[in-house]
């Protein structure tokens, strides 16, 4: 093992990085959390907000190792190697930029987090939070942290695995571990919570469309750091990642707004918000493979196809209730497959021949499987045991009144409001019920019927004017 | 004394309130309110799934004022709010019973 040389700027970057990384799940919470409707809006946005707060302690505890401790097998590390994120610079997983070991592994550990809060978006409104969390554990130590082995970790879908005899697969950012992986995941968990009641009858339309669009930028500059950190060093590959991101997403932004002047007649801000998830989506796993140019080309297939993609849900009856599989699964698909393509290097179009296109296809395949399986077997155990769905009439009357007893909005504060004193607090105790200090109550009590006891005190409808 | 109710394009409302504050009238009541007439829904698109939207949002203007002024009133909030299209709402008239300014305890008239 060569010695550990730290770089300081690199070191910068990566802590950037991740903090850019970290920001993009509260943005997608605001992403998500304009796109449902107003009563449960609170469930939406927590749903991200505990995938932050279960999976960092999971990752913590052992996913970091189960991703990339010692190989097993080719399937995953043993989760015994780096408890509570134990290790050395030298086992820094970018040790090569001088970037040390709890940088790298922290780095990481924001992109278990966006992951699996992704997936939340394709059971909007209707499932318990607690078995949502139970989930979203389970889920980063058997599914996202293996996979995150077998492309990244040394194991089998990466340049150490079979496939890397026919071509070494690409996924720079998280094209199969992040994206196809959070789609499939969600494909699967719509599919067994089953649909919202009054889905395909009932109107369930975004009600806040300026926090979609804030949610989509924070989550394009947080991407910044998903795209531009995963270069692992503050270089020119970093650099290109940059542009590729910014670019791929124009292009996919125009292609979503043509598939919506053609087809609806208007160009709409959740179409463009979407475009920008769609081609950030598509770029993540080829940001450094494609030239600025090709990468314009994948943004606009990926908005043309996401755009076709989300009405499916409608005629499959899938309440993939904010197209979790129509962006990410699909976006992730262009992405992954368009490489084989476009890449620069070895992509079909560019002379490569057919090796890297099939072997891109492979890996989304096996990443498509191994995500969809597993995510199946947790969320059928879950079913039996905790329950997904919470009651028909509290989903009915709004899942952040009756699950979490607040609310969104209260825009009118003096209507719904009156404060519950704790029991052990007796109502009137200060000095106006004694009577010894003689203080005027603040609210003269209307009617000497409501309190005989300040009769005395009370006075006529006209105390305003006396003050 | 009367209570003149008037629904009317939310975009009519600064024209209506500036000539009734012209006129004297000392007070309103201004609701944000949806309902359908002839003039319908409309449809709203959101990732390509329609929504028939069946109510519109409209401005309900709510003034108390003495018998003499009523006729006035309503032809300020007519003129105001016209645009001649379909949508441009409509005003009405009810009997009031007692009227009590809350702070004085005036009553009547004098709590206009």
């Amino acid at each position: 093992m060569e010695p550990f040389v730290l770089d300081t700027g690199a070191t910068a970057w990566i802590l950037t990085s991740a903090a850019l990384v970290l920001l993009m799940t509260p943005g997608l919470a605001l992403f998500y959390g304009g796109m449902v409707r107003a009563r449960t809006v609170l469930n939406m946005m927590l749903m991200s907000f505990s995938a932050i707060a279960v999976v960092a302690v999971a990752w913590t505890v052992a996913g970091y190792s189960i991703a990339f401790g010692t190989d097993v097998g080719g399937l995953f590390g043993n989760p015994l190697d780096h408890i509570g994120l134990a290790g050395t610079d030298e086992q820094s997983l970018l040790s090569g930029s001088g970037v040390p070991f709890l940088v790298a592994a922290g780095f990481q550990m924001t992109f278990a987090i966006i992951s699996t809060a992704l997936i939340s978006g394709a059971i909007a409104d209707r499932v318990k939070l607690g078995t949502w969390m139970v989930f979203a554990a389970i889920w980063v130590l058997i599914v996202y942290a293996p996979l995150a082995h077998m492309v990244w970790g040394g194991g089998l879908l990466g340049a150490d695995g079979p496939f890397a005899a026919i071509a070494e697969p690409i996924d720079f950012a998280g094209g199969t571990v992040v994206h196809i992986n959070a789609g499939v995941a969600g494909l699967v968990l719509a599919l067994v919570v089953g649909v919202r009641k009054g889905f395909g009858k009932e109107a369930m339309k975004p009600h806040n469309l300026p926090l979609v669009m804030l949610g989509a930028a924070l989550l394009w500059f947080g991407w910044f750091g998903f795209n531009g950190g995963s270069a692992g060093t503050a270089d020119a590959t970093a650099g290109l990642a940059w542009v590729n991101t910014t670019v791929a997403t124009a292009g996919a932004m125009l292609g979503w707004a043509l598939v919506e002047r053609i087809r609806d007649r208007h160009i709409t801000s959740l179409g463009m918000a979407s475009g920008v998830v769609a081609g950030l989506v598509a770029i993540t796993p080829a940001a450094a493979a494609l030239t600025p140019l090709t990468s314009i080309v994948l943004g606009l297939v990926a908005g043309l196809a996401c755009a076709l993609a989300v009405g499916l849900k409608y005629r499959f009856g899938i309440d993939d209730s904010l197209d979790v599989v129509g962006v990410h699964l699909v976006g992730g698909l262009v992405g992954t497959i368009g490489i084989g393509f476009l890449a620069a290097d070895g992509g079909l179009l560019f002379g490569g021949g057919a090796s890297l296109l099939l072997v891109q296809i492979l890996v989304a395949l096996a990443a498509m499987v191994i995500s969809g399986v597993l995510t199946l077997a947790i969320a059928l155990v879950l079913k039996y045991t905790m329950g997904w769905r919470v009651p028909e009439a509290d989903e009915r009357a709004g899942i952040d009144i009756t699950q979490h007893a607040e609310s969104g909005y209260d825009l009118v504060g003096a209507l719904s409001s009156r404060r519950d004193r704790p029991a052990s607090v007796p109502f009137h105790t200060g000095p106006f019920r004694n009577g010894t200090e003689g203080a005027e109550p603040r609210n003269p009590a209307p009617s000497p019927l409501a309190d005989p006891s300040v009769e005395a005190e009370s006075t006529p409808v006209t105390t305003g004017e006396t003050r | 004394m009367k209570l003149i109710t008037a629904i009317i394009q939310p975009h009519a409302l600064q024209a209506v309130t500036d000539s009734l504050r012209e006129y004297g009238v000392s007070g309103i009541t201004v609701t944000e309110v949806a309902g359908y007439g002839r003039q319908g829904g409309h449809t709203e698109v959101y990732r390509g799934a329609e929504y028939t939207i069946d109510t519109i949002p409209k401005i309900k203007l709510e003034v108390l004022a003495e018998i003499i002024d009523e006729p006035a009133i309503i032809d300020l909030i007519v003129a105001g709010a016209r645009t001649g299209r379909i949508g441009d709402g409509k005003v009405w008239t009810t009997e009031v019973g007692t009227l009590v300014r809350v702070r004085t305890g005036e009553r009547g008239a004098d709590a206009l």
